[in-house]
């Protein structure tokens, strides 16, 4: 394939950043995505140049390191797919391809497509967990969990945080990343004692970090590559408000 | 170097229990005066920096992903094994601790195995009571399966992101921890040196990615958890940040590396499609429960489409070989089969390196949407990566590098040979032998991170006393230096290769020459081509940019340089065990029908390398082991 790529630069946070144009010839449509940026870096390094700054790991859609808006959509076209798993096959041969990082007021640009996401690990230090300490657990098998709980709560915990949801959201909120901790954790037995603190604490958290309001368009959870559901969303508001009267009749 | 593994006195079962007592206690006042260093937040990096933190101890994590969550652990698709016998098929501590001794084809330590068989079943308990939302039966009690070739269904997991989950109970302790102030979390921070003061680990150097800053850390303890070395073969199903860094470089200041011809060589993966290629994607080893392995006969089908080739020109090769176990036989063997089948020419797909894994008959029997309901998610990655529907086609598969049993030897304390310097998780070289079974090594990571490195941390601890030194001294100013030096020699390297490119090929001499099966001739040959490519890459080396901030070039010439003089230790090692064992396969030791033949006499050890200074040979020595509750036996599973 023969593809002109229209990528981000930015040198750095302060950098206004452009795009800048590549062409990249002789992509084999079995490439992924980063396969073929990874092509395109080592074109560039032969011609003496600074190759392209991009977030990756794993390279199998688990890890959520991979970021990068393709065309205007947080991790491409392909539906339920992270950048990773998007293969050269879903684009066009001769097609003009736009990169750019992931965007979102929260999240700073470091270097060209590489973003700061480390207000999502604030969210989760703000109440993501269930305070039980090493040792002190009762038997695995000493609270039943009706099959249906425990599948939905596997359902919000398939959440990888990789932030496509705040990049896809017009206000940049990370609601739907929230909400799908929150959701996992309180929809567990497990997770009753702090489900109240909980919710409170990380809605705070979310707030502070600069993300915006949630006003139930619904982008986040269509660009998300696990289908994380609204669902968690209009559950997490529930548990707020329950929270908050709860503290206001405290 | 001396090798005392310091196995405790007494029984089997009686081991831990005795070693705890006798241990060392820090007393809760003081542990806030410790300082100690993790490397790594993966499993095992994680879940110690976490348990750590909350008995008080002042710990620094480090990890070089954007977020601890995203270390390579969350990679794990298959389960988890824990003793529980909750199935009552007749599993015990015992017999898992037997089956993971004979998986690893009897090189492993008998005493570190039990006490991980022993804390099996509270790693499950703390996972469930973290939130880990483990499969569970309808009558709401958790669900087991039977995993890698096992008899008893002893493997916890969580659809088929059991390591994810896992990662994340782990990850929401940490954040706990790191919220209240205990531990203090350094993200996207390469460890690149350890720092000795007295003989003793004391701190870290560490290389900032983001601004390049070059920093030192001191601490009371330094541990490693920083991974496996996979990617020493360039192709892997590892993620394609894992290095053999940190590893490597605290084995130069004077930890021994065990074993590191042990690599672990899965049978299920995706084959590689061309050049491109950058990683390889596992496809979780439960598919082989209902996927039956073969390949055409007659080399002359391997083009046809599979469908044109009926059922008689089949062969079923693992049914045929193994019938017992049939396409459930442990990974080193189903690997070698594949390799054997596509060596003589009867390999299907790219290259012909791959063979079919067909679920047909199982859709027959049980229906599409069961098999759907089982598999669908891994049914959906392969789609997406080979543009192939795996319904209605057999899927392709070929063995890929995925786990490795070698690393920094540690006594049953997991301290290394260098003191203060301990290692956990897959970065040491402790529980499986030459061969891991599936679904241990999640287990051996939150073992030695939850419920080993807490005791035995602190007997260090409370017998050295606090006192971390100046992270400014001279010793730490030096070793900055010797890596500002490593960094800025890159920096200035005035040729034109990518590092890219030499690990590219550094992989495929290993490949070749160290991969599935090996033998003198070809290690001696791929230890001269590596010491070439050494020579190539200080000679033609290009890495643009500056040192001064994100630069990924610069990281990955730093991380091929140390796999690249690894490599070479790695085919030495195997050169040096003369003899077949688990995932090392000499060919010169096999039966006439082709299976591994171990020489006990001569190699019940393990292989400890010493670092003796750069281009000058390692020297070899040895931990005997001693088999005092299992009896050797060929490991048959015919
Ligand atoms: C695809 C796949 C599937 C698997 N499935 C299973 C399974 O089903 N069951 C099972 O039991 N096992 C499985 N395994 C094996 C298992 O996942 C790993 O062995 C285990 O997770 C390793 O955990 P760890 O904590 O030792 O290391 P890792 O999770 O690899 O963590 C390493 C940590 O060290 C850090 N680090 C590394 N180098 C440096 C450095 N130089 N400086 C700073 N930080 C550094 C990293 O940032 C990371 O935080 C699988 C492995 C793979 C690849
Ligand atoms: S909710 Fe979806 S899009 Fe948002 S971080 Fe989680 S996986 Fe990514
Ligand atoms: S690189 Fe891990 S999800 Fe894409």
């Amino acid at each position: 394939m023969k593809l002109q790529l229209k990528i981000w630069r930015q040198d750095g946070s302060e950098d206004p950043g452009q795009f800048e144009m590549h062409d990249l010839n002789g992509v084999s449509e079995d490439c992924s995505f980063l396969e073929m940026l990874d092509l395109l870096n080592e074109q560039l390094l032969e011609n003496g140049k600074e190759p392209v700054s991009f977030d990756h790991d794993c390279r199998e859609g688990i890890c959520g390191t991979c970021s990068l808006t393709i065309n205007g959509l947080p991790h491409g076209p392909e539906d339920s797919t992270t950048t990773c798993q998007l293969h050269m096959r879903k684009f066009r041969d001769g097609e003009t391809i736009t990169i750019e990082p992931f965007r979102a007021k929260a999240f700073p640009v470091v270097r060209d497509l590489v973003v700061d996401r480390s207000p999502f690990d604030k969210i989760i230090q703000a109440g993501g967990y269930v305070s039980v300490r090493t040792g002190s657990a009762p038997d695995g098998n000493a609270i039943p969990i009706a099959k249906q709980d425990a599948d939905l709560a596997m359902d919000a915990a398939a959440c990888i945080g990789c932030g496509a949801c705040v990049a896809a959201c017009k206000n940049a909120s990370a609601m739907l990343f929230t909400s799908a901790k929150a959701g996992h954790l309180n929809l567990l037995p497990q997770g009753q004692a702090e489900k109240d603190q909980r919710v409170l604490n990380m809605v705070a958290a979310m707030d502070e970090a600069g993300f915006g309001n949630c006003r139930n368009y619904g982008e986040c959870s269509a660009a998300c590559p696990k289908d994380i559901s609204l669902d968690f969303i209009a559950k997490l508001n529930r548990d707020y408000s329950v929270a908050s009267v709860k503290k206001i009749l405290s | 170097m001396i090798l005392d593994a310091k196995i405790p006195a007494g029984t089997l079962s009686e081991k831990w229990d005795n070693h705890r007592f006798s241990m060392k206690l820090v007393n809760p006042a003081n542990k806030r005066k410790y300082r100690i260093i993790v490397v790594g937040s993966g499993l095992a990096g994680g879940s110690a920096a976490a348990t750590l933190g909350e008995l008080g101890y002042n710990v620094n994590c480090f990890c070089y992903q954007d977020s601890p969550r995203r270390a390579h652990s969350i990679a794990a698709q298959g389960g988890i094994n824990g003793s529980k016998n909750y199935q009552n098929d007749g599993d015990s501590i015992h017999r898992l601790f037997y089956d993971t001794v004979k998986g690893g084809d009897f090189r492993s330590r008998e005493a570190n195995v039990y006490r991980l068989a022993q804390v099996s079943g509270n790693i499950i308990d703390q996972c469930v009571a973290q939130g880990v939302p483990f499969a569970r039966e309808y009558g709401g009690l958790l669900a087991n399966r039977s995993f890698g070739g096992a008899q008893v269904s002893r493997t916890f997991y969580a659809r088929g992101q059991t390591g994810q989950q896992l990662l994340l109970g782990a990850y929401s302790s940490l954040s706990r921890q790191i919220a209240s102030g205990q531990v203090k979390m350094h993200n996207r921070h390469e460890m690149l040196d350890v720092v000795v003061v007295n003989g003793h680990a004391k701190g870290i150097i560490t290389r900032n990615l983001i601004t390049g800053a070059i920093e030192s850390w001191s601490a009371d303890a330094v541990i490693l958890a920083t991974g496996g070395y996979g990617n020493a073969y360039f192709l892997s199903t590892n993620a394609t940040g894992c290095n053999v860094t940190a590893a490597f470089r605290a084995h130069k200041r004077g930890a021994g590396f065990a074993n590191p011809c042990y690599t672990q060589i899965h049978p299920t993966c995706i084959p590689v499609s061309g050049d491109h290629q950058s990683k390889l994607t596992l496809m979780s080893e439960s598919l082989r429960n209902d996927g039956r392995v073969w390949v055409p006969k007659d080399p002359a089908d391997c083009n046809k489409s599979p469908d044109q080739i009926p059922e008689e020109a089949r062969d079923y090769y693992l049914e045929r070989k193994y019938p017992s176990f049939g396409n459930l036989a442990p990974r080193d063997i189903s690997s070698r089969s594949a390799k054997e089948a596509c060596d003589n020419g009867l390999g299907v797909g790219p290259g012909g390196r791959g063979v079919y894994l067909d679920f047909s008959d199982a859709i027959d029997r049980f229906g599409e949407s069961m098999i759907r309901e089982r598999y669908g998610n891994l049914f959906q990655m392969y789609e997406r990566i080979t543009g192939e529907n795996a319904y209605s086609r057999p899927m392709r598969i070929y063995p890929a590098i995925h786990y490795t049993m070698g690393g920094l030897w540690v006594d049953y304390n997991l301290m290394s040979t260098l003191p203060g310097c301990f290692v956990l998780g897959e970065a040491n070289f402790s529980d499986h032998g030459a061969n891991r079974l599936g679904a241990s090594a999640l287990m051996q990571g939150l073992s030695d991170g939850y419920f080993v490195i807490p005791y035995t941390v602190a007997n260090y601890l409370a017998e050295e006393g606090a006192g971390a030194p100046d992270p400014d001294g001279p010793i730490f100013k030096e070793a900055i230096d010797q890596v500002r030096e490593r960094v800025a020699g890159y920096l200035s390297s005035g040729g034109k290769r990518s590092s890219r490119s030499y690990h590219k090929e550094l992989g495929h001499i290993m490949w070749e020459f160290a991969g599935m099966a090996r033998n003198a001739s070809g290690l001696q040959k791929a230890i001269g081509l590596i010491q070439d490519l050494k020579e190539d890459f200080s000679q033609n080396l290009t890495v643009p940019g500056k040192g001064e901030h994100l630069n990924a070039e610069l990281e990955r010439a730093s991380r091929t340089e140390d796999f690249l003089d690894f490599g070479e230790l790695l085919c030495r090692d195997a050169l040096e065990r003369d003899e077949s064992c688990g995932g090392h396969f000499r060919e010169e030791h096999q039966t006439a029908e082709g299976e591994a033949v171990r020489d006990d006499e001569n190699f019940s050890h393990a292989a400890v390398w010493e670092h003796n200074g750069q281009g000058k040979e390692p020297t070899r020595h040895k931990e005997d082991l001693h088999f005092e509750n299992v009896k050797l036996a060929v490991r048959s599973y015919k």
